[in-house]
């Protein structure tokens, strides 16, 4: 594997980071991000790992769009989204971004469908094309069987696969996976990971950020945060912490 | 191009919101039920009272509505006219509000004179000038006629024709007839008519008392009348105004501005004397139980709010801007609003039933009132989801997506 599929690689990249820095105001100042560069191919399975408090998930939000960089250059699918208003930020979201959470945020009281057809709501999509797509993406993940439930009857890696198919059903062009299987047993997790893999061969860009090694190395391309760093890992050998 | 997130998609994510907890919902439009109810039930009751209290001045005035035949200029410069149908009574009897009703005409009797007795006197000592009119059996209850003695003809009489008078007080005294067990004749010119009973005394129209009175159906055979001059209706109380406006429809639909209707103004002068004091308490408990309702709302939408932190978090990375976030809790709050509205106007517009059921009244409501009512409930929303609303689109979605 290399870092470019050359498969995929003749596209413009689908996520480019120049130079991103992320501070918080303090005191004391936090740079939770600095200097970042980071580029994602059509096509591409990547994982981010690093420890809790490593700048992750600050990255992960300057990824989705959910936070503004300092300083550096963002651009997706070659849109520059700095100079964005907030409202073509958010509309930009809805249309390239999926997003899947370790703490699934499912709304209760609704069905799975409409669940998933929830990510299509502020999109320009009829409400019969929206309860369509929901259903046909929920049995992709193999949820057909559980339309009209609701997700507090689910198991949780039933739950995760529904925030996928939430995510997926707005076709989007990344998928941001924000510790997916953090809070799921390893049966769970491994479900879970096996619809991101069956994702990937259908040709979806994935991003998964996670702590544990594991489950970086389902990935095809790793890259390591520390301190709001970012280091490519080079080694295809699963064997956690290469520290040479 | 198709809309994004249309009315449609915001009423139905509404309204899941609230209906995620029913009984957490109904707690919240307490306050705007209670409100409106009040205020309903105290203006329904302030109108329903001034329609009863009129009773205790005039209630006769307050209850009559005459309708009489008019003429009007049509548009090419010719006079337009219309005659009241015989049908008359039976066309307004079927309007709610409307006790009794009858026609009266007068009777053409041309050189004809009244008398007691069947003899001609070359002197004319014993003829009498007294008037003939003809009325409808309804008449005598529509004008609040009390018969003396004997009976006042029925729908019978009327419709064969029947050769019988009932006599008015005075004209009986002039004819010398105070009994009417013996059967008493009186002759119009030389035909003889059968007295039934004396008309002691009415309300309205007293010239009947002075008069010989036909029934309706007697009077057109006998001496061609054509139509009747006027139509006499008794509503009942506080019924007078509505019914002076739909009468003329009922009576001649094909052209009702060609009637001409009399019916007492609106008691209007009344209303705004009695019981102003206790309509200005219940005003401003009513008024105080809104505000509290309001208030209720706003607390609760913001609890809301808070709670479904991690919700807004969701929606805003799926895509939603903070205006649908903010109009999304408005939305909320002013379906609540709307809901507690339309229970209050509901509760309001029977207890004034319940209370002018009990005290034997005519229940009187403003139809606008309680349409209005649901209305302001939704502008209690309106106001009291802003702030909440504006709340909620602020929250930024990294920190609502954190929690959970």
């Amino acid at each position: 594997m290399t870092t470019t599929d050359p498969d995929h690689g003749a596209s413009q990249p689908v996520v480019e980071m120049i130079g991103i820095q992320r501070s918080f105001p303090g005191p004391p100042e936090v740079e939770a991000v600095r200097d970042v560069n980071l580029r994602i191919m059509d096509g591409e399975y990547l994982s981010i790992v690093g420890p809790s408090g490593s700048g992750k998930s600050t990255l992960l939000h300057l990824l989705g769009l959910l936070d503004r960089p300092t300083a550096g250059t963002y651009r997706l699918d070659g849109v520059d989204v700095r100079s964005l208003s907030e409202r073509r930020r958010s509309m930009l979201r809805g249309e390239r971004i999926g997003f899947v959470f370790q703490a699934f945020h499912l709304l209760p009281y609704r069905t799975v469908l409409e669940n998933v057809a929830l990510s299509m709501l502020y999109r320009p999509i009829s409400r019969r094309d929206r309860i369509d797509r929901a259903r046909a993406t929920l049995e992709r993940v193999g949820l057909s069987h559980r339309l009209n439930f609701e997700p507090t009857t689910l198991s949780g890696g039933e739950r995760q696969r529904v925030a996928i198919a939430r995510a997926l059903a707005a076709q989007p062009t990344l998928l941001l996976a924000d510790e997916p299987t953090g809070n799921l047993d390893s049966g769970n997790a491994d479900t879970v990971l096996d619809v991101f893999d069956k994702l990937h061969a259908e040709g979806l860009t994935l991003a998964v950020i996670t702590h544990d090694v594991d489950v970086s190395y389902r990935a095809d391309r790793r890259v390591r945060i520390a301190d709001g760093t970012l280091t490519e890992q080079w080694d295809d050998v699963p064997t956690p912490e290469a520290a040479t | 191009m198709k809309f994004r997130f249309g009315l449609r998609d915001l009423m139905t994510e509404a309204l899941a919101g609230i209906a995620a907890r029913p009984s957490r919902l109904l707690l919240t439009t307490l306050g705007t039920v209670v409100g409106v109810a009040a205020l309903v039930s105290t203006v329904g009751l302030g109108q329903t009272a001034s329609g009863q209290i009129s009773e205790r001045f005039d209630q006769m005035a307050a209850t009559r509505v005459v309708v009489e035949p008019d003429e009007m200029e049509g548009r090419d410069g010719s006079i337009q006219a219309t005659r009241l149908p015989w049908d008359a009574p039976d066309r307004v009897g079927r309007l709610a509000g409307v006790a009794s009703a009858g026609i009266y005409a007068q009777v053409d009797i041309e050189r004809a004179r009244v008398r007691g007795l069947p003899i001609h006197d070359p002197r004319g000592t014993i003829d009498h000038d007294i008037p003939v009119v003809a009325a409808s059996a309804g008449l005598v209850d529509a004008v609040n006629g009390v018969i003396g003695t004997g009976r006042f003809f029925d729908r019978g009489h009327d419709e064969r024709g029947d050769d019988v008078v009932v006599l008015g007080r005075y004209a009986a005294e002039r004819l010398g007839i105070t009994r009417i067990e013996a059967m008493p004749t009186v002759f119009i010119g030389d035909r003889p008519y059968t007295v039934i009973g004396i008309l002691d005394r009415t309300s309205a129209r007293t010239d009947l008392l002075d008069a010989v009175i036909l029934p309706m159906g007697t009077a057109i055979t006998r001496y061609g009348l054509e139509a009747p001059d006027a139509l006499e209706v008794r509503t009942v109380l506080g019924a007078a105004q509505l019914i002076g406006q739909q009468a003329a429809l009922a009576i001649a639909p094909n052209n009702p501005s060609l009637l001409s209707v009399t019916a007492p103004p609106a008691p209007s002068s009344l209303r705004a004397d009695v019981s102003t004091d206790v309509n200005a308490v219940f005003l401003a408990l009513g008024g105080l139980a809104l505000l509290v309702g309001g208030l209720g709302i706003a607390n609760i939408t913001l609890l809301s709010v808070m709670e479904r932190v991690a919700e807004i978090g969701l929606r805003r990375s799926v895509g939603a801007t903070r205006r649908h976030i903010a109009g999304q809790f408005v939305a909320e709050s002013v379906m609540i609003g709307f809901l507690g509205g339309l229970i209050g106007a509901a509760i309001g517009v029977f207890v004034t039933i319940g209370v002018a059921v009990v005290q034997d009244w005519t229940p009187l409501l403003d139809e606008r009132l309680a349409a209005a009512a649901p209305l302001l409930g939704a502008l209690i929303g309106l106001v009291a989801g802003t702030y909440p609303a504006w709340r909620a689109s602020t929250i930024e979605p990294i920190t609502a997506l954190r929690s959970g």
